[in-house]
């Protein structure tokens, strides 16, 4: 479903948006990276997580995976590992494609690259633009890079499962970063054990789309040329819960974020705010237990509300001041 | 963000104007601060586009670098920058009186007073944004380790004079901005959102717009509206009314307007290079430099809203008055900028890329100690941040109801009068804690000892009554007065000094190895290609 469109449609736009300078330049360090049959980028392979024998500059095999169709293209994919990790060479998947299945849709996903090393062991490099300065990066955009490995990792098991013997899919990523402040590229393997688990769970734990699809009323449909009132209302009927965090991730956040202030929903001011007020989730519920209008006092979010409230009133009014 | 602070941000979500997070401004502002709004280059980490900088509201000055690619036209850029940024640094460095400092002898290895020179005032600079602090780390992280032709003749693509020493002060100055309490380098978005608390996310009010405009809201309006104008409205062309505060730009701007403009200045400079006679070139040269001046207006369009609004933003704190310890932390920061003006002027290298252990073991509890120092300041300095400490256990405040004196035992007693208070408040106290009152700017000590029967809390008066038999007149709280106690110290104790750098044990990296004297690692300059982008 083309969430950006809907959200137009919806009349709050997402803003997202990519600076065609920062597009162009992600291009160009990436085809540097993998030039010359990816020498420079299998150097690094091997230094940051060795595998077996020094590669050869040249020597590597990057087989084609064109194909028609993701489907096709994953099938691809699948042969060319399964080919790979027979041989016992190096060889560089350049732009592979997987499957992974979520909530019982499969979604394709296409890694930067995937390495399978002479030892069999298959590895996800990714490779970002930002600069890694003094062997640091800003650690927000590494723990991003860091989770999508990790979805990567996930749908390279699932191929890895079904060959016999199954490879070792490695949960050290490599990811790869322009050094300092040139354009020279530079490694370092990021450990992704943690988000692998996280990430496992999560898609564990996820409703499948045929049940959130169930309960929706027949008919509705996200038909972006349909009337935004008639949209907004399909839009709602599925649960969401909006927090600010939203705002990185969805294009629909905006949307989201009008009707949760709408509703006055306390989470639309942090999670950590909702979280510190126990079993109240409004703004206006909230207030009215501050102000002891309502909510019970035994309720310790409740008590300590209003203790802050008469504590916050006193100090605006003067105060008791220390010395 | 304490209980109080959440509910002053329910009360702004519901009035839909921004609600005080504090009585008093917690930073100084100095007379005459140093703005500086950068631009950088989306995806060229950090190149600079632009920016506005100055001390002068009404005349900013434009730097602009038409081709952020152009190696020679960042550095025409940062040469800029150090001629107005260095003059203004420099300009407070020779203003200084006298203090003293206890340092050790390095002949007995006592503590003994030295006189030193401390620099009156500091310079401070201002940029909008977080994300500004981090340009200026980054800048400096650049430049200090360039060389210049003077310096390395050898040099591949020289740096011009006085850039890197324009380096090494960013690079303080960024260093400086992790102390907390801290002002020689501040954001517009943190010393408003400490101060005043939005109907938003602590997210999304790093937007310096949309923070400004639930703050700046007029009597009757909503400041929630004109935030969501500020955040989102585009103009009839997709560009937003208020552009971001930066370094970053919208990539609208980038895609629609300033790629354009920056092909165009392309076009003329490689014309211009292909003129085949001087007539020709002339016009030529007036083509380049009316693409240069169209991107200058570009720059100049998004960054002058921000300009305005961090000046804005300086004049809605300047309606607080100045917290009473925000000029002892000052004077913190002016000790930091007298340091590092003696390294500069004794000519010492730039700073290292990685700090040794010592440095930063030291680095860290410094931090650690200023944070401390912060939190208890802050408390004793404004009611309503005391409220919050109160509310978290940390502080009570009460009436005195009865005072009996009482002595200590041995051979000369001592008076240890015993307070009894009756408080509302729910201190953590247990018997032996101690809580602090402060009496003429110095902390006086209690002993929590019982609760009384009637509920009130019962203490021990243990200093500062004077030397005599009898406390002095004034020292002991009286029958009625409404005090304040915190359980937590007013003044900070720093924590046992590290060893010299000499006697590092080795499991902390040893004693600093002696390099050959020619190129200590740290020293080393960038190696630099000809793609470099900053």
């Amino acid at each position: 479903m083309p969430k950006a469109a809907l959200a137009e449609a919806l009349g709050s736009p997402s803003g997202f948006g990519q600076s065609q300078f920062a597009f162009m330049r992600g291009h160009a360090f990436e085809a540097r990276v993998k030039a010359d049959g990816g020498t420079e980028l299998l150097r690094l392979t091997h230094a940051c997580l060795g595998g077996g024998p020094e590669p050869e500059p040249g020597a590597a095999s990057v087989p084609d995976l064109t194909a028609a169709g993701p489907a096709g293209r994953t099938a691809r994919t699948e042969l060319a590992l399964e080919e790979a990790s027979a041989t016992g060479t190096w060889t560089l998947l350049d732009h592979p494609m997987l499957a992974l299945d979520v909530a019982g849709t499969p979604a394709f996903l296409e890694p930067d690259a995937v390495v399978v090393a002479p030892d069999g062991t298959w590895t996800v490099v990714e490779i970002k633009s930002f600069p890694m300065i003094d062997g640091a990066a800003d650690a927000a955009k590494v723990g991003a890079a860091a989770r999508q490995a990790a979805v990567y990792v996930l749908a390279l098991e699932e191929v890895a499962r079904r060959l016999d013997p199954a490879p070792e899919v490695r949960h050290r990523a490599l990811l790869v970063c322009p050094k300092d402040f040139s354009n020279l590229p530079t490694a370092s393997a990021v450990d992704v054990r943690k988000q692998l688990a996280v990430t496992r769970r999560q898609l564990s734990r996820l409703t499948r789309v045929e049940d959130i699809a169930a309960t929706l009323p027949p008919g509705t449909t996200f038909d972006v040329t349909r009337p935004a009132a008639e949209l907004a209302a399909a839009v709602d009927a599925v649960p969401a819960t909006y927090a600010p965090e939203c705002l990185a991730a969805c294009e629909l956040a905006f949307h989201c974020r009008d009707r949760a202030r709408a509703a006055g929903e306390l989470t639309s001011l942090g999670r950590s705010l909702r979280a510190d007020l126990g079993t109240l989730a409004t703004i206006d519920e909230a207030l009215a237990a501050a102000r002891g209008e309502a909510g019970d006092a035994d309720d310790p979010a409740v008590a300590a509300l209003r203790r802050a409230g008469a504590l916050r009133a006193e100090a605006l009014a003067g105060g008791v001041r220390c010395p | 963000m304490s209980l109080i602070d959440n509910l002053a941000r329910l009360d702004a979500a519901t009035t839909g104007r921004a609600q005080p997070r504090a009585t008093v401004r917690h930073r100084h502002l100095s007379e005459r601060p140093l703005v500086f709004v950068p631009l950088i280059t989306a995806g060229e980490t950090g190149a600079p586009l632009g920016a506005l900088i100055g001390t002068e509201r009404t005349s900013p000055l434009l730097l602009t670098v038409a081709q952020p690619r152009d190696r020679d036209l960042r550095f025409a850029f940062l040469s800029r920058l150090a001629e107005i940024l260095l003059p203004y640094v420099e300009s407070y460095a020779d203003d200084v009186e006298a203090a003293e400092r206890t340092e050790a002898d390095p002949e007995t290895g006592k503590r003994v007073k030295v006189e030193v020179e401390l620099c009156a005032d500091a310079p401070q600079l201002i940029v909008p944004s977080r994300a500004g602090i981090e340009f200026v780390r980054l800048l400096g992280r650049s430049m200090r380790f360039r060389r210049t032709a003077e310096q390395d003749p050898d040099a591949p693509y020289p740096a011009p004079p006085r850039v890197p020493l324009l380096g090494r002060w960013l690079t303080h100055y960024g260093e400086r901005s992790r102390v907390p309490g801290s002002s020689l380098l501040l954001a517009m978005t943190d010393l408003l959102s400490r101060h005043w608390a939005t109907g938003q996310s602590s997210l999304e009010e790093q937007h310096l717009g949309a923070l400004l405009a639930w703050i700046e809201a007029p009597e009757g309006t909503s400041g929630a509206d004109a935030a969501l104008r500020a955040e989102l409205a585009r103009d009839a062309d997709g560009q937003l009314l208020c552009p971001p505060a930066g370094p970053a730009t919208d990539p609208a701007f980038d895609n629609q307007l300033l790629a354009p403009a920056i092909e165009r200045h392309d076009r003329a400079r490689t014309a211009l290079a292909a003129a085949a006679d001087g007539v020709e070139a002339d016009a030529l040269l007036a083509a380049l430099g009316a693409a240069e001046r169209e991107i200058d207006a570009l720059v100049a369009s998004r960054t002058r809203p921000t300009w305005d609004a961090v000046w804005r933003g300086l004049d809605a704190l300047c309606t607080l008055p100045e917290a009473p310890s925000a000029v002892d932390r000052w004077r913190g920061d002016r000790w930091s900028f007298t340091g590092h003006r003696d390294r500069v002027a004794a000519g010492e290298p730039p700073q290292p890329r990685v700090d040794d252990a010592v440095t930063a073991a030291n680095k860290l509890a410094t931090r650690e100690r200023e944070q401390a120092r912060l939190d208890a300041q802050e408390a004793l300095d404004d009611p309503l941040v005391m409220a919050g400490r109160r509310l978290a256990g940390e502080a009570f405040a009460g009436e005195v109801t009865d005072v009996v004196m009482a002595y200590s035992e041995g051979r000369s007693p001592r008076p240890r009068p015993l307070v009894t208070v009756r408080t509302p408040d729910r201190p953590q106290l247990d018997e032996g804690v101690k809580a602090y009152r402060s009496l003429a700017g110095k902390p006086q000590s209690f002993q929590f000892v019982a609760h009384a029967p009637d509920g009130g809390l019962v203490l021990r008066l243990l200093d500062k009554m004077g030397r005599g038999k009898e406390p002095e007149p004034g020292s002991v709280p009286e029958v009625g007065d409404r005090l304040c106690w915190t359980l937590f110290e007013h003044e900070q104790r720093g924590g046992p000094r590290l060893p010299d750098p000499e006697d590092t044990p080795w499991t902390h990296g040893g004693p600093p190895r002696t390099e050959p004297a020619a190129t200590p690692v740290g020293e080393r300059p960038d190696p630099v290609t000809p793609e470099d982008i900053l």
